[in-house]
């Protein structure tokens, strides 16, 4: 005989939305949600009063009214006439700028220090060594003021070029003048611009040159196709050493694809190379980097530098010897092991850490007010929120700039994560 | 066999010779500089420009440094007497200026006759801490430990004792709730109690209390204006507040990210990005700016106290970074063990997994208390006296004006060692808490 009982049907007990773990978690949920939304109407609510207290709207109309101030290095076209949201995208390419040399250059720096800081050689391991832990020891802010002092005290300025016998004197082939000022570098132009700017020349006997955005455009585009058409003829030989067993030899054929069209390109755009030369107590022509953009370049990625040293130290620490060892076993030859074994598991390790000190170094660009260099934070957070009084949209605006750009970056890196990741449960 | 062998061998030795010396280029010096100097030709490149990087930075550094000239009182008469000496002004460091103005270095304008109260709040905070960084002391000492940030807030703002004693009875309250209504109740009623009753005694009772208390019994000493802070004093306060106010937090925030209930975890993890995506200085801006429209109308507090609230903030979304990445490292054999035990979460964390995890993350979370310390030199854009204010001050002074790399030499070089000292704890700690037996 069989006894079928129902479980016990217990009315809802209130007692159960504590001790019942069914339903606590959404107790705690509805009580955080509560708490949450409570807090963000408190201070929205005590935002709009303030706001109504001191007789200002909230309104983002300012960003369309002339800035009225001008902007020392800019990449797009700008005059103190236009408006304060263009004033904002001029310091947004700023910041860009420098975090992008920054990233290169800190890059290069941390690969070289890290390699060279296990290197067996006593000397050089304790010299990087050394210029790591100075680096990440002391304070950024401090990097770029010292930096900054040290190119405008320390360097000759235009006028000790000048004369017979001057105190100083261009270097690299007579092309860059490192001055107190800033640093002269030549620039490129073409004779036959496709982009329609009007062409002066540039000293007296050079033809006229222009440059615009359409001829570096086209150069970048061939550029481009010609690494398209490289990776082509890669594949190909990969190919048929699979199918034969036999590897064409790419070199050379890749070597002419990438510079026989570039060459091309150069020419018939005239392509010409015009350098910086004194003209009174200055120099002109060339590109004019300012010491505060270099300053900033400099200290931002020495500093990041020596991070991404210790980060590719720890990658490369952290493939077992084991690894190497079965490649060597296995008969790959020391860059095949490299290449295919050794890289992409201390890539997996490299790469997250190295991203992030990307978003860093961004971030860290922020700093240019140290050295005056007219970056976003400098012109819509700074100087547009003074003339125009808009604290509230301004920082808004600020912050979502840097938010935007570290929630992409942080989604590229999760996608680099989720694909390199190793399976588990 | 043997016969025939000893019959076809001539000669055979029968003593050892002496051990010979080995060959002079495999011993000592000579052999240590081949295996690690010149061990190719690649290697001896690097060794010879090296060696030469060093002698170049130091032979400009050492001659600058052993000509500093140390009593003078104004850069003028620091030039004169190093040109008395027939040296130029670069040849020779002026380290007068530092002689001179140690002390608003050190301590900002913080009144001179009171300079004993923030060294008395060091050493104490110093005997405090001892017993949480070193495991061996007695753990009686924690008890001082939990005295000292109410001790040395009153020591440097100064004012009556009252009030960081009544702020101090809010935990004893807290504590004495959670104990007796969990005994009464039960143990979430205790919880509830003792965040719920602490927070209405400071919102109601300790101001009023801490005031009729300072009526009767006026212990009071000489109040300071955090305005007077600054220069170390100034950075240290920043950076120690944060770092201990972060911790904890940070650990929360951690734990919430990685929990499993969604709203809870939602709100973590867009407050630890939004948090970290926009650089601290726009973070110090809006504290400076933008903190009174959010605030009631009327209210309008300390800029230092806002300042320690916005880097706390900042540096535990860090941390919590830190934390959830030891939290995800832990194998999910340890977090399946510890709900096989049938601890409930807050045991199993306390027990198991945050042990574990945090053993994990100390050198990212050292690293980031690092990276606080030295941020704190950013409040100069806000216009606090932090070390690199006080360069400014001191350049723009008439006696010292002009003057550059004595000052970034001396304070990059207290940063140095703090951080410094800083890093090797970490790599301290890390050697005592390592388990495994590799």
């Amino acid at each position: 005989m069989t006894t079928l009982t129902d479980p016990p049907k217990d009315r809802f007990r209130f007692s159960q939305l504590i001790y019942d773990t069914r339903y606590r978690s959404i107790t705690i949920q509805v009580v955080a949600l509560v708490l949450i939304v409570a807090a963000l109407t408190w201070l929205v609510n005590n935002t709009v009063e303030n706001l109504e207290e001191s007789g200002k709207t909230f309104s983002f109309a300012f960003l369309g009214q002339p800035a009225g101030y001008d902007i020392n290095q800019m990449l797009i076209e700008y005059d103190n006439q236009m408006s304060h949201g263009r004033a904002a995208l001029v310091g947004i390419l700023n910041t860009l700028l420098v975090a992008f040399l920054g990233c290169v250059a800190a890059t290069i720096i941390g690969v070289f220090v890290g390699v060279l800081r296990l290197s067996k050689n006593w000397v050089i391991s304790r010299l990087m060594a050394v210029y790591v832990e100075g680096f990440r020891n002391i304070p950024l802010l401090l990097w770029i003021v010292l930096i900054f002092a040290f190119l405008s005290e320390g360097l000759p300025q235009p006028r000790d070029f000048r004369g017979e016998d001057p105190a100083a004197s261009m270097s690299v082939f007579d092309s860059v003048a490192i001055t107190g000022r800033g640093t002269y570098i030549p620039r490129v132009g073409f004779t036959n611009s496709l982009s329609g700017n009007e062409a002066v020349a540039p000293q007296e006997g050079m033809p006229p040159l222009a440059s615009g955005l359409v001829d570096w455009l086209v150069i970048i585009g061939v550029v481009i196709a010609s690494i398209i058409a490289m990776r082509y003829v890669s594949a190909r030989a990969n190919r048929i050493q699979q199918a034969t067993g036999e590897r064409p030899n790419t070199l050379w054929p890749n070597v002419a694809i990438f510079f026989v069209p570039l060459g091309i390109v150069l020419l018939l755009l005239g392509a010409t190379i015009s350098q910086p030369y004194l003209r009174g107590f200055n120099f002109t022509e060339g590109i004019f980097l300012r010491n505060s953009l270099i300053a900033l370049w400099l200290a931002l990625s020495l500093y990041t530098g020596a991070f991404i040293a210790e980060i590719v130290r720890a990658g490369i620490l952290a493939v077992s010897k084991g690894q190497s060892e079965a490649a060597f076993a296995l008969g790959l030859r020391p860059n095949r092991t490299m290449n295919l074994v050794i890289l992409p598991q201390a890539m997996r390790v490299i790469v997250p850490p190295l991203i992030s000190q990307y978003l860093n170094l961004t971030k860290n660009s922020s700093l240019a007010i140290a050295v005056g260099y007219m970056d976003v934070r400098a012109t819509l957070g700074g100087i547009t929120i003074n003339q125009t009084g808009r604290e509230l949209e301004g920082m808004l605006l600020l912050g979502g700039f840097y938010l935007s750009l570290s929630l992409i970056i942080s989604a590229v890196m999760n996608y680099y994560n989720n694909r390199t990741k190793l399976m588990e449960r | 066999m043997s016969d025939t062998h000893a019959q076809t061998v001539r000669y055979v030795r029968e003593t050892m010779l002496p051990e010979r010396e080995p060959p002079l280029a495999e011993t000592g010096v000579i052999k240590w500089m081949r295996e690690n100097l010149f061990s190719s030709w690649i290697n001896a490149i690097l060794t010879i420009v090296s060696l030469y990087i060093i002698f170049v930075v130091l032979s400009a550094i050492i001659p600058w440094l052993l000509n500093s000239v140390w009593d003078a009182e104004s850069l003028t008469e620091c030039r004169e007497i190093l040109a008395a000496q027939g040296l130029s002004s670069h040849d020779g460091a002026c380290g007068a200026v530092l002689t001179a103005r140690w002390h608003q270095l050190v301590f900002g304008y913080y009144p001179s006759e009171l300079y004993w109260r923030p060294i008395l709040a060091l050493a104490l905070f110093l005997v405090g801490i001892a017993p949480v960084l070193f495991a061996n002391l007695p753990r009686q000492m924690l008890l001082v430990s939990a005295a000292v940030p109410f001790v040395c807030f009153w020591l440097l703002w100064g004012g009556s004792v009252w009030f960081p004693v009544m702020i101090a009875l809010g935990f004893v309250l807290g504590y004495l709730a959670m104990v007796l209504v969990g005994k009464a109740l039960s143990p979430l009623a205790g919880i509830i109690a003792a965040i719920v009753l602490p927070i209405l005694y400071w919102i109601f009772l300790a101001g009023p209390l801490a005031a009729a208390m300072a009526d009767v019994i006026p212990l009071r000493i000489e109040e300071v204006q955090s305005r007077a802070f600054g220069g170390f004093m100034l950075s240290v306060v920043i950076g120690l507040s944060a770092i201990i106010l972060s911790l904890p937090l940070g650990i929360l925030l951690a734990l919430a990210r990685q929990s499993n209930l969604f709203i809870i975890k939602t709100s973590a993890v867009v407050f630890i990005e939004v948090i970290r995506g926009v650089p601290l200085i726009v973070w110090l801006f809006t504290a400076q700016l933008l903190l009174n429209y959010f605030l009631p109308r009327g209210t309008n507090f300390d800029l230092t106290l806002r300042v320690i609230i916005m880097v706390t903030l900042f540096s535990s979304a860090y941390i919590a970074e830190v934390v959830r990445g030891g939290l995800a490292a832990l194998p999910k054999g340890q977090y399946e063990g510890a709900d096989s035990l049938g601890l409930d979460y807050w045991q199993s964390m306390r027990l198991i997994i945050l042990p574990q995890a945090l053993k994990i993350s100390i050198p990212g979370i050292v690293n980031t208390f690092i990276g606080l310390f030295k941020d704190t030199t950013l409040v100069v854009f806000i216009g606090l006296f932090d070390p690199l204010g006080i360069a400014g001050a001191i350049r723009a002074s008439t006696e010292w004006n002009g003057i550059y790399w004595e000052l970034f030499v001396f304070i990059g070089l207290m940063f140095f060692i703090a951080c410094y000292s800083m890093g090797r704890y970490s790599l301290y700690l890390e050697k005592k808490l390592q388990r495994e037996h590799r």
